[in-house]
């Protein structure tokens, strides 16, 4: 019998958060409560009282942490997954630059310039590195 | 005996359907994108197909992460959608075909693609906008459809050549159908975005020339990257190029030519994209 070697891991993703297996275990209960806001009625209940409904679908310590901070960062290392947290961005009224900007620290219209530098045909290395250094 | 009329392409990119819905397509930010669309009107009035098989990925309407569909094959009578969080107009009901699905599932679980059947299954922007997109203004979608929700959300993804190769199997599945439909296949999403992270906002404009370049004539180009490397190239949500690919595969093995392809950077967070084929 030989002993199967494992395939090396993939190289990391600089600023990419793949939603796997471990990011999906970790997540699950911020991601089920972002996937009852497909209903208004819990949009309205979250918006009414918001502890009390994270309560209902237990989030764990971290996972409350963010949604109070609205840290979007904070949501995916807590396992969110973009989809669904993207129903939650929408009961604050926020749109996928909006999210952009709070994900790259920058404000929305320079997340909306850096998306169109791209339009010009500059790379995304060269359009994020203009959104960063202005 | 039924007919493979061609294939349609295309992002969809939920606040094309915002667009649409407040009439904005001739505003400067939109009209290079709507404007990739003439060509598609004017080919599906002539080739006048009544059936569409659609590849396309869920975004937490249909499925959630509790149960997760690799492959997942729609056989009902009727597909509806509703709100996904966001509290926009409906988009209108689409009309299955489910003696065309049944065969379908029964000769890819033949040739052993392990898909999950679904007698129920809402449809989200990614198969909405699409539409909208080929049949503005309608009232009645003039087409009975197959829809494939491919999991393009929670990794493990299946690979672009499981992929492929899925489209294969449905377009042998589609030659043995005794009906005399004229079938469109479509594949929907992309191309290059991310959504997510300190990198959102990426998109690889090389990576998408690359993808369209080699779609028609070398589809097998695309299947060379794993997931994780299509994921570094095209972006999180990039990986949406999947569903092309199996489109693509549902067109077969035999030459196609390229008749049509617009393609528009950004739309939203999303270099977006617009491609018809034809058998050769």
């Amino acid at each position: 019998m030989t002993t199967p070697i494992p395939a090396p891991a993939p190289q990391p993703i600089e600023g990419t958060h793949l939603f796997d297996g471990a990011a999906a275990a970790k997540g699950f209960e911020l991601n089920d409560m972002c996937y009852s806001f497909n209903d208004a009625a819990n949009r309205a209940a979250f918006l009414a009282d918001e502890d009390a409904y994270c309560a209902r679908f237990r989030l764990t310590p971290a996972q409350r942490k963010a949604v109070a901070d609205r840290d979007v960062l904070g949501m995916i290392a807590a396992g969110g997954n973009i989809y669904y947290l993207a129903k939650l961005a929408g009961i604050f009224g926020l749109n996928v630059q909006d999210v952009g900007a709070l994900q790259t620290g920058t404000s929305v219209d320079a997340f909306k310039a850096m998306l169109l530098a791209q339009g010009r045909g500059e790379t995304y290395e060269t359009a994020h590195k203009e959104m960063v250094h202005g | 005996m039924a007919e493979i009329v061609g294939a349609y392409f295309t992002s969809h990119v939920p606040a094309i359907g915002g667009a649409i819905h407040k009439g904005l397509q001739n505003e400067p930010y939109w009209k290079p994108f709507f404007d990739g669309y003439q060509k598609v009107h004017e080919w599906l009035a002539q080739v006048k197909p009544d059936v569409a098989i659609v590849f396309n990925n869920d975004h937490g309407l249909n499925f959630f992460l509790d149960k997760m569909p690799t492959f997942a094959v729609g056989a009902a009578a009727e597909y509806h959608n509703a709100d996904e969080g966001w509290g926009l107009p409906l988009y209108k009901p689409f009309a299955g075909h489910t003696e065309l699905s049944w065969h379908i599932i029964n000769a890819l679980v033949e040739d052993e693609f392990d898909i999950t059947t679904c007698q129920k299954m809402l449809v989200d922007h990614a198969l909405s906008i699409p539409f909208e997109l080929a049949w503005p203004g309608v009232e009645a979608w003039p087409v009975k459809i197959v829809p494939f929700a491919i999991n393009t959300v929670q990794h493990p993804l299946p690979s672009a050549k499981r992929c492929l190769a899925l489209g294969q199997a449905v377009h042998k599945a589609l030659e043995s159908w005794q009906g005399n439909e004229r079938i469109v296949i479509i594949g929907t999403g992309g191309l290059s975005h991310q959504l997510d992270g300190e990198r959102a906002g990426y998109m690889n404009q090389q990576y998408d020339r690359f993808c369209m370049d080699n779609l028609s004539v070398d589809p097998e180009a695309l299947t060379h990257d794993n997931v994780h490397e299509i994921v570094r190239k095209a972006g999180t949500q990039g990986v949406e190029v999947l569903n092309w690919i199996a489109a693509r595969g549902a067109l077969g093995e035999a030459p196609v030519t390229e008749i049509h392809r617009n393609y528009h950077v950004p739309i939203s967070n999303t270099a977006a994209a617009t491609m018809l084929m034809e058998p050769a």
